[in-house]
């Protein structure tokens, strides 16, 4: 896994904005019209769509991915492959296509204030949902499974995976069976993309259940999406069969299959003999892009993920509470040489925790320059003398610390050696103190239990700017805050921002409060950016239809639209 | 031999709780845990993740929750896999029937050949069939197994095209045929480390047979050549290689974690590293004493067969 604290991806590039004209459409009274799902954003996924829609499902795509999807139940604690099933089996309220434009999937429409969908104060929501849809079961879907879902999410015995955002409900109330409403106890911009995560499972299937926790459905379940539930051999693969009375456009192809392939070597050779059909999850290696390239009869592209691949500081460890110390550090990396030298030029150089194809990714901050002087001159200057073995200390404090990453992951393990060996250069010692995956992410990364950490992390929950979790004071981990504030990173002003952005629902004023929140994180430095990760991605030339798309968290989000050419 | 056996019987459970006190304590120390496993919400309180852990029985201290595992280990409950709620012993089986195939096949293919060489080897001394099968049994114990893995993949499938590059079967096909088909090269590959130390085995025992009186005697007697061999020298030198068989026995149902790996087999192996991986108490623990039972049985029944074969040894 190279992302582990991938809690959520997402992003929406011009979202917010589109999603209110969308919105607004809808609203007219259109929802038929803009009724299906956007599978195909794509235009030669149109086209092939289009194409394949005149014939039944036919055919079978095995997707790869390392790490076995055990989590059915998609409100439950899951892991990343897990969505890839969630995505096929079940549907959401809304969707979000790779442009970052939300659209209704089994909602009728995206509620707005334009549109009257949320109250001016932000506080009620109202959604109208699609007709006629069924469960695989052939139980017709209704707004008491909205409902349903919505308060299983919150209860205390459940295992949910998320409640941020759906404990914020209040008084959820079925208007009509296509109609759904409720109150917000206080303004959260955030949610209508949460809600693109949030998979409506059926309440006439989970409610006989004695425990949501353990019931069958868990293990077979039953959904609203494109594909139906198959079989799962476990440590192997798991089936998906069409569901030919899907609501939505397809599905054009017969069999969806997850195929488990733990070690990254044999991932890549299954993929050039042709097991695989396309690469899940981790993709492809950056060392063999240039060979996956030349593969015959295979697609290979670049895809750029929202993870950001940092160096963490832990802001309260002495060393680091000087910025002149971090400022050195970072002006002493050569981030071109890794790039080129150790991802291939795969991945590409940011500033900023937010992928850069974000409608809020804020372009104007100051790009990194490699400088050793630069970085010896403010360590001078901010009065860390080199001691007598060349090790700069200040007030009693040496300029030495560990660096942690996941142990046998090769080319993190690369960067350390280089970056220990820069920073050397300008009187700083670096320890490598690598920890098994399974080690890290406990409490040393949650309870802010190291001196440096480098990790991919994804910032943002759901495809909103808001990074409250990541960046407010209120959200230290160690402290005793709710959320994921590891580098335990503390600005007044940050904190101020955020509060307002999650509370501000006008797209244009939202971009002002969260470009200016990078400004501030950009300049404190409580991770230092290395890279914006780009995924290698192949897929065989038969297999049709395929978009990738980095505001969610897997490849297969539109199998739906996936076609078998011959 | 009854009290020969209700005394290994006794040694044999306070083997086994020993075995799982340390692989409970092993565990419990293991920083992370379960829940570390899965893509927390960022924004879980401390409190929800106190819940989260109480829910899925991880808030107790570690004495008590041997103790309430033990206990329902003995009324046969094995638990259920944290990962996806499914009870150990169904994790087990499904694991094992693939482990026993890949297993099964490369053990007699092991000792078929190894048998052979040994015999060979050891009938031919010094001439270029044993100088080969040393030097060949010398690469296959030096070179690890993943290495023939990697090569077989890339001749066979990759370059030549005649074997599947790996899994148990071609998905949604299945048949005995393609099952057979993808058994080949992992099952010779597997078998290589043990054809080689199989057939040093058999060469050493049968050398120490060999030069001993009573073959000497059966051939002043006149005894055909062929018939000291396989009735005196082979008999005699096979009695060591049913402790060894006995010895190998739990390898093949506990699987081979790095053959398993490179030819994508989901076998028993691959189930113990996976679930070492998320922490899954239940099922590693399920694994650990599966195995812990295997090897004792294993020992214990090749104790009893060499008694039965070899009357000399009287058991008690």
């Amino acid at each position: 896994m190279t992302d582990h604290d991938d809690t959520t991806h997402l992003l929406s590039r011009r979202a917010a904005l589109r999603l209110g004209i969308a919105g607004g459409i809808a609203g007219l009274g259109l929802p038929h019209l803009l009724g299906k799902p956007a599978l195909a954003q794509g235009a030669a996924a149109t086209a092939a769509a289009r194409e394949a829609a005149k014939k039944a499902p036919a055919g079978r795509v095995v997707v790869g991915i390392t790490q076995e999807p055990t989590v059915l139940n998609p409100l439950m604690l899951k892991i990343e492959v897990d969505d890839g099933v969630h995505f096929s089996l079940f549907d959401a309220l809304f969707r979000i296509g790779p442009d970052g434009v939300i659209t209704p999937n089994l909602a009728a429409a995206v509620p707005t204030q334009k549109n009257g969908g949320i109250s001016q104060d932000g506080l009620n929501w109202r959604v109208r949902l699609r007709d006629g849809v069924r469960w695989h079961d052939g139980k017709p879907f209704t707004a008491e499974d909205v409902k349903y879902t919505l308060e299983l999410i919150t209860k205390p015995n459940f295992r949910a995976w998320r409640t941020a955002g759906h404990s914020l409900l209040r008084d959820i109330t079925v208007v009509s069976p296509t109609e759904i409403a409720w109150r917000m106890e206080k303004p959260f911009a955030p949610y209508l993309s949460f809600l693109t995560e949030t998979f409506i499972v059926p309440k006439h299937v989970l409610e006989t259940a004695a425990d949501p926790n353990t019931a069958d459905f868990n293990k077979a379940p039953v959904g609203t999406g494109a594909f139906k539930w198959g079989k799962r051999t476990a440590g192997d693969n798991l089936e998906l069969v069409a569901n030919r009375d899907y609501h939505g456009e397809g599905p054009y192809i017969e069999t969806l299959v997850f195929k488990y392939i733990p070690d990254l070597t044999v991932f890549y050779t299954q993929f050039k003999s042709g097991d695989i059909d396309l690469t899940g999850q981790v993709y492809i290696t950056p060392d063999n892009y240039k060979e996956a390239k030349t593969l015959p009869n295979k697609v290979v592209t670049l895809v750029p993920r929202q993870t950001i691949e940092g160096i963490h500081f832990n802001l309260e460890k002495p060393q680091f509470k000087d910025l002149a110390v971090r400022q050195a550090l970072y002006a002493a990396i050569d981030r071109a040489a890794i790039i080129d030298a150790l991802y291939y030029g795969v991945p590409s150089a940011t500033e900023s925790y937010m992928p850069r194809s974000s409608f809020y990714f804020n372009d104007k901050l100051p790009v990194q320059t490699f400088d050793v002087k630069a970085a010896r001159r403010l360590l001078d200057e901010a009065g860390w003398k080199p001691g007598r073995d060349g090790i700069r200390a200040k007030d009693g404090v040496r300029l030495s610390f560990n660096n942690t990453t996941t142990s046998g992951d090769h080319l993190r393990e690369q960067v350390q050696q280089f970056l220990k060996q820069s920073w050397a250069d300008i009187g700083v010692e670096m320890n490598i103190a690598n920890l098994p995956a399974a080690v890290l992410w406990g409490d040393v990364w949650a309870k802010s239990q190291f001196d440096t950490v480098i990790s991919g992390v994804v910032f943002m929950v759901a495809s909103d700017p808001d990074v409250t979790n990541r960046f407010h004071s209120r959200a230290i981990g160690a402290k005793g805050g709710r959320g994921s504030n590891t580098t335990q990173y503390s600005n007044p002003e940050v904190d101020a921002l955020l509060d307002k952005g999650t509370a501000t629902f006008d797209p244009e004023e939202r971009r002002k409060i969260y470009t200016r929140v990078q400004e501030l994180v950009r300049h404190d430095l409580p991770f230092m950016p290395l890279y914006q990760v780009t995924a290698v991605l192949g897929h065989k030339k038969s297999v049709q239809g395929f978009v990738p798309n980095s505001n969610t968290r897997t490849e297969s989000w539109n199998a739906a639209g996936w076609s078998r050419a011959g | 031999m009854h009290r020969f056996l209700l005394g290994r019987l006794v040694q044999s459970a306070v083997l086994l709780v020993i075995v799982s006190v340390i692989g409970y304590v092993i565990l419990g120390l293991i920083p992370g845990g379960p829940l570390s496993q899965f893509g927390l919400d960022p924004g879980l309180t401390a409190a929800d993740i106190e819940r989260l852990k109480e829910q899925m029985g991880l808030n107790q201290p570690l004495w008590l929750r041997y103790l309430d595992w033990a206990w329902r280990l003995l009324h046969g409950d094995w638990g259920v896999s944290l990962r996806d709620g499914t009870p150990v012993l169904t994790v087990i089986a499904r694991h094992l029937v693939a482990t026993l195939l890949l297993m099964g096949s490369s053990t007699v293919i092991a000792i078929a050949a190894g048998t052979w060489i040994g015999i060979r080897s050891a009938t031919h001394r010094y001439s270029a069939f044993d100088y080969a099968a040393t030097i060949g049994a010398m690469v296959a114990l030096s070179i690890p197994t993943f290495w023939f893995g990697l090569v077989g993949i890339y001749v066979f499938s990759l370059k030549l095209g005649w074997l599947p590059a790996g899994n148990m079967y071609t998905i949604g096909d299945a048949s005995v045929l393609d099952y057979l088909h993808h058994l080949i090269l992992p099952s010779l590959v597997l078998s290589l480390v043990h054809i080689a130390v199989w057939s040093r085995y058999m060469r050493t025992a049968m050398l120490g047979v060999i030069n001993q009186d009573f073959v000497k005697t059966a051939r002043a007697k006149g005894v055909a050549e062929r018939r000291i061999l396989m009735k005196h020298v082979v008999g005699n030198a096979l009695l060591p290689m049913i402790t060894l068989a006995g010895v190998q026995l739990p390898s093949i149902l506990t699987g081979a974690l790095v053959t398993e790996t490179v030819f994508t087999w989901p076998g028993m192996g691959r189930l113990f590293y996976d679930s070492l991986g998320y922490s899954d108490y239940p099922v590693v623990m399920g694994i650990l004493m599966f195995s812990a039972i295997v090897v004792i049985l294993g020992n214990l029944i090749a104790d009893m067969v060499v008694a039965i074969v070899d009357p000399r040894i009287r058991l008690a």
